[in-house]
C-alpha cells in the first residue's frame, strides 16, 4: 500500500502547471486524488511526476455564463456541484450523493472524473447526457470541445500531452425538460454496472421531442445511446414507446463482461435502466 | 464517565470504557508501536497458484538503498508451521499434513504465499526491493475447486496427500441413517454451495518481532486473539526456543473475526529476522491485498444433502456429504473446522433420530481455510435449515408447522445428538444442556407478520415484486469448550480449553484484573469490569481489565469461539470469590468476631446482627496489603488467581426472521426487513450483545447477498480488493429488530451463553430461504449463493425458459 517513488510539484498557477505538464510527458495532474492515488499505492499505476493542482485558484466552483449555461470549474467537488445551481438537474441530483462516500465526495473532483475516464464512473454519462462542452488549456492556449466524443475508452480520452481540463459547460436548465440517472451499483465498489443518464425534452403535448441518453458502466467508455434517442425523438411518450426504444441501448456496442455482470446480464440490464431512465426522466416533467 | 457507584452494574447497558480511546484515535494497535532502530520488512509472495521455485536470486535487492537484510527460505531452519487440529483427533482418522514454511522453499502451492522478505530502513524501501527479487518459477497446473481437486487427473499439491485429500472423516450411524432413508416415504436431495468467504477485520495483521541478545528473549508485538497459544506454539513446534524465552504481546485488536487466532508464518519470521540483525527490531505491517491473499478465509463446501421423512412432516434421517476446501497448505485448525464443529452438529435443533455425515478435506490452490466467525456452525446452520425447507416444500407443509413439529422438545434436555456429541471416545461428551425453541419462534412469527405472509405476497406483487420471508431457527455450540472433552482422544485439538484469571486489590482499594483472553473489539474491559464490580461492590471506575501479554498475565486459551462470557466470566467470577473468602477472614480478624459470623454486602464486611460493627472491602485491602496485623498465617495482599474449566458447552438458540424483496425485472434482492429473537440466557451488558449481534448478522447476511472469494482456473483470486469483493455496508441494511428469550445456561454463574457468532451463523440461511420463497412461484426450489442481481435474474430467466 505504498507507491513507487515519483516526483512531486505544486504549481502556483495554472500557466506554470501546464509549463510542468508540456515539459514532462511522463507527468500526471493530481486534483483530488480519489481515483489516481488508489491506483498508485496499489502500483497498479506509476507516474514519474505528479503535478498537484488541487490548490489551484480559479479552478473550483460553479458560476453562470452570460448565455444562462453554466460553467463548472475542473476542481469543483462533487459536493460542491451538490450545492451549486447545477442540482437544478433531476440527473445530478441522482446521480451526485450516490458517488463514493462522504470523504470521497469531498475531495474528488469533477474535471478529475472526467479526465480520469474510468468506463464504470457516474458523471461521464451525465455529462453527455447533458451535452456539455469542455474547455482545455495548454501551454499554447486554450480550446473546447464537446464531451461527446472526448472518452475515448477506458482511462483514455482526447487529451493531449500537456493538456488540462480546467472547466465543463453545461447548458442552462429549460422548463421543458426532464432528467434522470438510474444505475445499478456493483455492490463493492460502488461503481456503476449499468448507468443511464437521460435528458427528455417535451413537444408541450405529451409527446417527446427530443432525448439524449448515456450509458456508462457498460462498454470500454461511457456512450451516447444514439439508436434510443432517434427512437424516442418525436415519438408519443408513451409506456410502449418508450420500451421499445430501450431496446436499443447498446446498438453498435461492444458491451463488457466481468465476475459482477456478463454481457448477456449488462445487456438486459442496459435495456431496462434505459427505460427507467427515461421514464424518470419524463416523471420530473409531470 | 460517570456511573451510579450504588447502582449494580451487572445486566446494565454500560457503555463501553474502552470506545473514548477506539474512536479518538488513541488506541494502541501494533503499527501505532514503533520501537527504537525499528526496521521495515516486506513479503514477496508468489504470482503463481502452484509452481516449483528453481531458484531465487537477491542480490539486486540486497543492494538496494535502505536495505538491511533479504532472507528465502533456506536461510530459515524453523519447522514447519504447526497444524494443532486434526480431523478425529489422533482417533485413527489419517490425516495427511502439509502446512507452511516461514518461507516457501521448494514450491508455492497458492497465489500469495510468502517466497522472500526484505527487511529495511524504512517500508518503503522495503517495498521497492521487492521488485528487485529474482525468482525463478516453475509453473505447474493449478485447481482450486474442491470437486475438480479429487477427481482423477487433477493437479496433485504435495506427495502425501493422494488425489488431494487431506482426511476423510464421517460421523453417525451409517446403516442406521441408509435404511431410515431407503425406506423413507420422501426423501429430498440437494447439492449446495457454501461458499468461500474473506473475513475481512478491518485491521490487518501485523507483528513487531524484537530478539534481545541480552537475555537471549524474544519479544514480540502481534495482533492476535491467542497470545499465550502463540507462545506456545512458536516454541515447541516452530522455532524450537523454550516457552520462557518467547513473550508475546498483543495490543488493541482491530477486529479478527477468528483470522487472529492461528500460527502465522509472519510471526517466525520477524523474530528470525531481528535475531539476524543482532537484535533489531522488525516490523512487518499486513497489507489489504496480502491480508486477501495470505490471511486465512472462511467456509467453502459443496455438499450433497439427503433429507428424509414421512409425509405427515417427521424427519427421520440426514446423510450429508460435504467437500471442505482447506486451501494450498493447512492453517493451525483448518481440519477440526469441518469436522468437530460442522460435522457433529448438523441436525441443529431438531430430534432427527438418524443422521450421518462424510467429510472429506480437500487441498486445492487457494489460500487456507479456517475458522471465520462461527466456524462450521454457520455451514451446518445453512446445510440444516436449507435441508427443512426444502422437505416442507415437498410435503407442503408450512415451514414452520414441520419446525415445531421436530424441535427438541423442552422436556428432552439433556440431548444427546445422533452425530456423535455425546459418544467422543475417551469418556468425554457434551450435551445439549437446555433449550426452549418454540416460544422464540412464536415471539419471531409474530413480530413478522406471518399470519399476513400471503397478502404481502399479493400487496408486493403489484409492485412488480417478489417478496419472500425466510426462517432460520439456529442453535450453536458455544462457550468451547471442556478440556477433557476437546482435549479427547478422538475428538479436539491436542491441548485444553479452560480459562484464568487473576485479582489485585492494592492498598488503595484500586483494583487490577488480567485476564488470560483477549479482545478484538467486543468490550471485554466493560463486561469484566461490571462483573467484578458486582461481585466486589467495588465501582468499576476502580477496576482495570488487563490481557494481552503472556508476561503478567495468566496462561490462557484465548477469545474465540464465543467463549470469554462463558469460560473467561467464569474464571473472574471464582477469583473474585477466592478474594472475597480472604477478605472475610481478615474483617473477622478486624472486627473480633468469627469468621462464620460475618456476612458480606456488595464492600461491605459487618458481623451477623451488628450492621455498624463494619468494614469495607477498601478497608481490609488496605490493611492485608500492609500486614501490620494479618491473622495467624494469612499471607499479605488481596492477590488471588483462579483457573476454570467449563464441564460442557453452552447452546444458544434462536429464531431469524428475513423478509426481502426481489426485482423480477432485473434480480436485485432487496432486505427490507431482519429480525431476531436470541436466548443467549443472561446478559451482562445488553447494548454489547445487540452490538455483537447486528455485527454478526450483517457478516451473514453478507453471506446470502453479496460476498464471496472467486479465483480464475488458475488461482489468481479476482476479488482481490475491496472493489471486488463486497464487505457489507450499514446502507445495505435496514433496522435490525432484536427481540428475546432468556433461558439461563445451566453451566456457568451467571447463565451466559456467548454472542459472538449467533449472528453469523443464524442469519445467513434466513435469508437464503427468504430469497428461496420469494422465487418459489416461479419453480425454483434452490440457488446458491450469494444471490447478486446477475444470479437471481439468471434464475428467474431459467425459470421462464429464458438464457439460464
Amino acid at each position: 500500500m505504498i507507491p513507487a517513488a515519483f516526483a512531486y510539484q505544486r504549481p502556483a498557477s495554472i500557466e506554470e502547471a501546464l509549463r510542468i505538464l508540456g515539459a514532462n510527458p511522463g507527468a500526471k495532474a493530481l486534483a483530488g486524488g480519489q481515483s489516481l492515488l488508489p491506483l498508485l499505492k496499489l502500483r497498479l499505476a506509476t507516474v514519474d511526476t505528479l503535478v498537484d493542482i488541487g490548490r489551484l485558484p480559479g479552478l473550483r466552483g460553479v458560476r453562470p455564463l452570460g448565455d444562462g449555461r453554466l460553467a463548472v470549474g475542473a476542481l469543483t467537488t462533487y459536493s460542491d456541484l451538490l450545492e451549486s445551481p447545477a442540482k437544478e438537474y433531476g440527473l445530478l441530483r441522482d446521480a451526485l450523493p450516490h458517488i463514493g462516500d462522504v470523504q470521497v465526495r469531498n475531495r474528488g473532483t469533477v474535471g478529475g472524473a472526467i479526465a480520469h475516464s474510468d468506463p464504470a464512473s457516474d458523471l461521464p454519462a451525465c455529462l453527455l447526457a447533458l451535452d456539455a462542452e469542455l474547455v482545455i488549456r495548454s501551454a499554447s492556449g486554450e480550446r473546447t470541445t464537446a464531451v461527446d466524443g472526448f472518452f475515448e475508452g477506458a482511462f483514455a480520452t482526447g487529451l493531449l500531452p500537456g493538456e488540462l481540463l480546467t472547466e465543463i459547460r453545461l447548458p442552462g436548465p429549460r422548463d421543458d425538460a426532464g432528467s434522470a440517472y438510474v444505475s445499478l451499483q456493483q455492490s463493492a465498489s460502488g461503481y456503476a454496472l449499468v448507468g443511464v443518464a437521460a435528458v427528455v425534452i417535451t413537444d408541450g403535448v405529451g409527446g417527446i421531442k427530443a432525448a439524449m441518453v448515456a450509458l456508462t458502466g457498460v462498454s470500454d467508455r461511457a456512450f451516447r445511446a444514439r439508436a434510443v434517442e432517434s427512437a424516442l425523438a418525436g415519438s408519443d411518450g408513451s409506456d410502449a414507446s418508450i420500451a421499445a426504444s430501450a431496446t436499443h441501448a447498446t446498438d453498435g456496442i461492444e458491451v463488457s463482461s466481468d465476475i459482477h455482470a456478463d454481457r448477456a446480464y449488462r445487456t438486459a440490464m442496459a435495456v431496462v435502466y434505459t427505460r427507467r431512465a427515461i421514464e424518470a426522466a419524463l416523471a420530473r416533467l409531470r | 464517565m460517570t456511573t451510579d457507584v450504588t447502582a449494580d452494574p451487572l445486566g446494565a447497558s454500560i457503555k463501553r470504557v474502552e470506545d473514548p480511546r477506539f474512536i479518538t484515535g488513541a488506541g494502541n494497535y501494533v503499527d501505532d508501536i514503533k520501537l527504537a532502530s525499528m526496521a521495515h520488512m516486506a513479503i514477496l509472495r508468489s504470482p503463481y497458484a502452484h509452481a516449483n521455485i528453481r531458484s531465487i536470486d537477491t542480490s539486486a535487492a540486497t543492494s538496494m538503498p535502505g536495505v538491511v537484510a533479504v532472507f528465502v527460505g533456506a536461510d530459515i531452519p524453523y519447522n514447519p508451521m504447526p497444524m494443532a487440529w486434526p480431523a478425529g483427533g489422533s482417533a485413527g482418522i489419517q490425516n495427511n499434513v502439509s502446512t507452511p514454511r516461514t518461507l516457501a522453499t521448494d514450491s508455492v502451492k497458492w497465489t500469495g504465499e510468502g517466497v522472500a522478505a526484505v527487511v529495511a530502513d524504512t517500508e518503503a524501501q522495503a517495498f521497492d526491493a521487492l521488485d528487485a527479487i529474482v525468482v525463478d518459477y516453475e509453473p505447474l497446473p493449478a485447481v482450486v475447486d474442491a470437486d475438480k481437486a479429487i477427481q482423477p487427473g487433477a493437479p496433485q499439491l504435495h506427495e502425501n496427500a493422494p488425489n488431494n485429500i487431506v482426511f476423510e472423516w464421517t460421523v453417525g450411524d451409517k446403516a442406521g441413517t441408509d435404511a431410515a432413508i431407503d425406506g423413507a416415504e420422501v426423501v429430498v436431495r440437494q447439492r449446495i454451495v457454501n461458499q468461500r468467504l474473506i473475513p475481512n477485520p478491518m485491521e490487518t495483521r501485523g507483528d513487531i518481532g524484537w530478539y534481545n541478545p541480552g537475555t537471549d528473549e524474544y519479544t514480540i508485538w502481534m495482533s492476535s486473539q491467542t497470545p499465550h497459544i502463540q507462545r506456545l506454539l512458536l516454541a515447541a513446534f516452530v522455532m524450537g526456543v523454550p516457552e520462557h524465552k518467547i513473550r508475546c504481546i498483543s495490543p488493541d485488536v482491530g477486529g479478527a473475526f477468528g483470522t487472529k487466532i492461528f500460527c502465522y508464518t509472519d510471526y517466525a519470521l520477524v523474530l528470525f529476522a531481528s535475531k539476524a540483525l543482532a537484535g533489531r527490531p522488525v516490523k512487518w505491517i499486513e497489507s489489504r491485498t496480502e491480508n486477501y491473499q495470505s490471511t486465512i478465509h472462511g467456509r467453502d463446501h459443496i455438499t450433497h444433502l439427503e433429507i428424509a421423512g414421512k409425509r405427515d412432516g417427521e424427519i427421520t434421517g440426514l446423510r450429508v456429504k460435504t467437500l471442505a476446501n482447506l486451501g494450498g497448505r493447512l492453517s493451525t485448525i483448518g481440519p477440526g473446522i469441518p469436522t468437530t464443529l460442522y460435522g457433529r452438529v448438523l441436525s441443529g435443533c431438531y430430534k432427527i433420530p438418524n443422521v450421518y455425515a462424510e467429510v472429506t478435506g480437500v487441498y486445492t490452490n487457494t489460500t487456507f481455510v479456517d475458522a471465520y466467525r462461527g466456524a462450521g456452525r454457520p455451514e451446518a446452520t445453512y446445510v440444516i435449515e436449507r435441508a427443512v425447507d426444502l422437505f416442507a416444500a415437498e410435503i407442503g407443509m408450512d415451514r414452520a408447522e414441520i419446525r415445531r413439529r421436530n424441535f427438541i422438545a423442552p422436556d428432552q434436555f439433556p440431548y444427546d445428538n445422533p452425530s456423535g456429541l455425546g459418544t467422543a471416545s475417551g469418556g468425554a461428551k457434551i450435551y445439549i444442556d437446555s433449550g426452549n425453541y418454540e416460544p422464540a419462534m412464536d415471539k419471531a412469527l409474530a413480530m413478522a407478520g406471518y399470519g399476513d405472509l400471503a397478502a404481502k405476497k399479493a400487496e408486493a406483487r403489484t409492485r412488480g415484486k417478489l417478496l419472500g420471508l425466510g426462517l432460520s431457527t439456529y442453535i450453536e455450540v458455544c462457550g468451547v469448550a471442556p478440556s477433557k472433552w476437546i482435549g479427547a482422544v478422538g475428538e479436539g485439538w491436542g491441548a485444553a480449553m479452560w480459562e484464568s484469571a487473576n485479582i489485585k486489590m492494592h492498598l488503595t482499594g484500586k483494583t487490577v484484573v488480567t485476564m488470560g483472553t483477549q479482545p478484538q473489539g467486543q468490550g471485554h474491559e466493560t463486561t469484566y469490569s461490571q462483573i467484578i464490580s458486582h461481585e466486589l461492590g467495588i465501582p468499576m471506575e476502580d477496576i482495570v481489565i488487563q490481557h494481552s501479554d503472556t508476561q503478567g498475565t495468566p496462561f490462557g486459551y484465548g477469545s474465540y469461539g464465543s467463549r470469554t462470557s462463558s469460560v473467561g466470566s467464569t474464571a473472574a467470577i471464582k477469583a473474585a470469590g477466592k478474594i472475597r473468602e480472604k477478605a472475610r477472614r481478615m474483617a473477622a480478624h478486624m472486627l473480633e468476631a468469627s469468621v462464620d459470623d460475618i456476612e458480606v454486602d456488595g464492600a461491605k464486611y459487618f458481623v451477623k446482627g451488628s450492621p455498624d460493627r463494619v468494614k469495607t472491602i477498601q478497608e481490609i485491602a488496605f490493611a492485608i496489603d500492609l500486614a501490620f496485623d494479618p491473622p495467624e498465617g494469612m499471607e499479605p495482599y488481596l492477590d488471588e488467581t483462579a483457573y476454570y474449566d467449563t464441564p460442557n458447552c453452552t447452546w444458544p438458540f434462536g429464531t431469524h426472521i428475513a423478509l426481502v424483496e426481489i426485482d423480477e425485472e432485473t434480480g436485485v434482492v432487496e432486505l427490507t426487513r431482519y429480525l431476531a429473537v436470541d436466548d443467549v440466557g443472561k446478559k451482562i451488558n445488553p447494548m454489547i450483545v445487540d452490538g455483537q449481534l447486528h455485527g454478526g448478522i450483517a457478516q451473514g447476511v453478507g453471506q446470502a447477498l453479496w460476498e464471496g472469494a472467486i479465483y480464475d482456473d488458475q488461482g489468481q483470486l479476482l476479488t482481490g480488493s475491496m472493489l471486488d469483493y463486497t464487505v457489507p455496508r450499514a446502507s445495505f441494511f435496514p433496522n435490525i429488530e432484536l427481540d428475546e428469550t432468556v433461558t439461563p445456561s445451566p453451566v456457568n454463574p451467571l447463565g451466559v451463553k456467548g454472542v459472538g457468532e449467533a449472528g453469523a451463523i443464524a442469519s445467513t440461511a434466513a435469508v437464503a430461504n427468504a430469497v428461496i420463497d420469494a422465487l418459489s412461484p416461479l419453480g425454483i426450489r434452490h440457488l446458491d449463493m450469494p444471490y447478486t442481481p446477475q444470479t437471481v435474474w439468471r434464475a428467474i430467466q431459467g425459470s421462464k425458459g429464458g438464457p439460464a
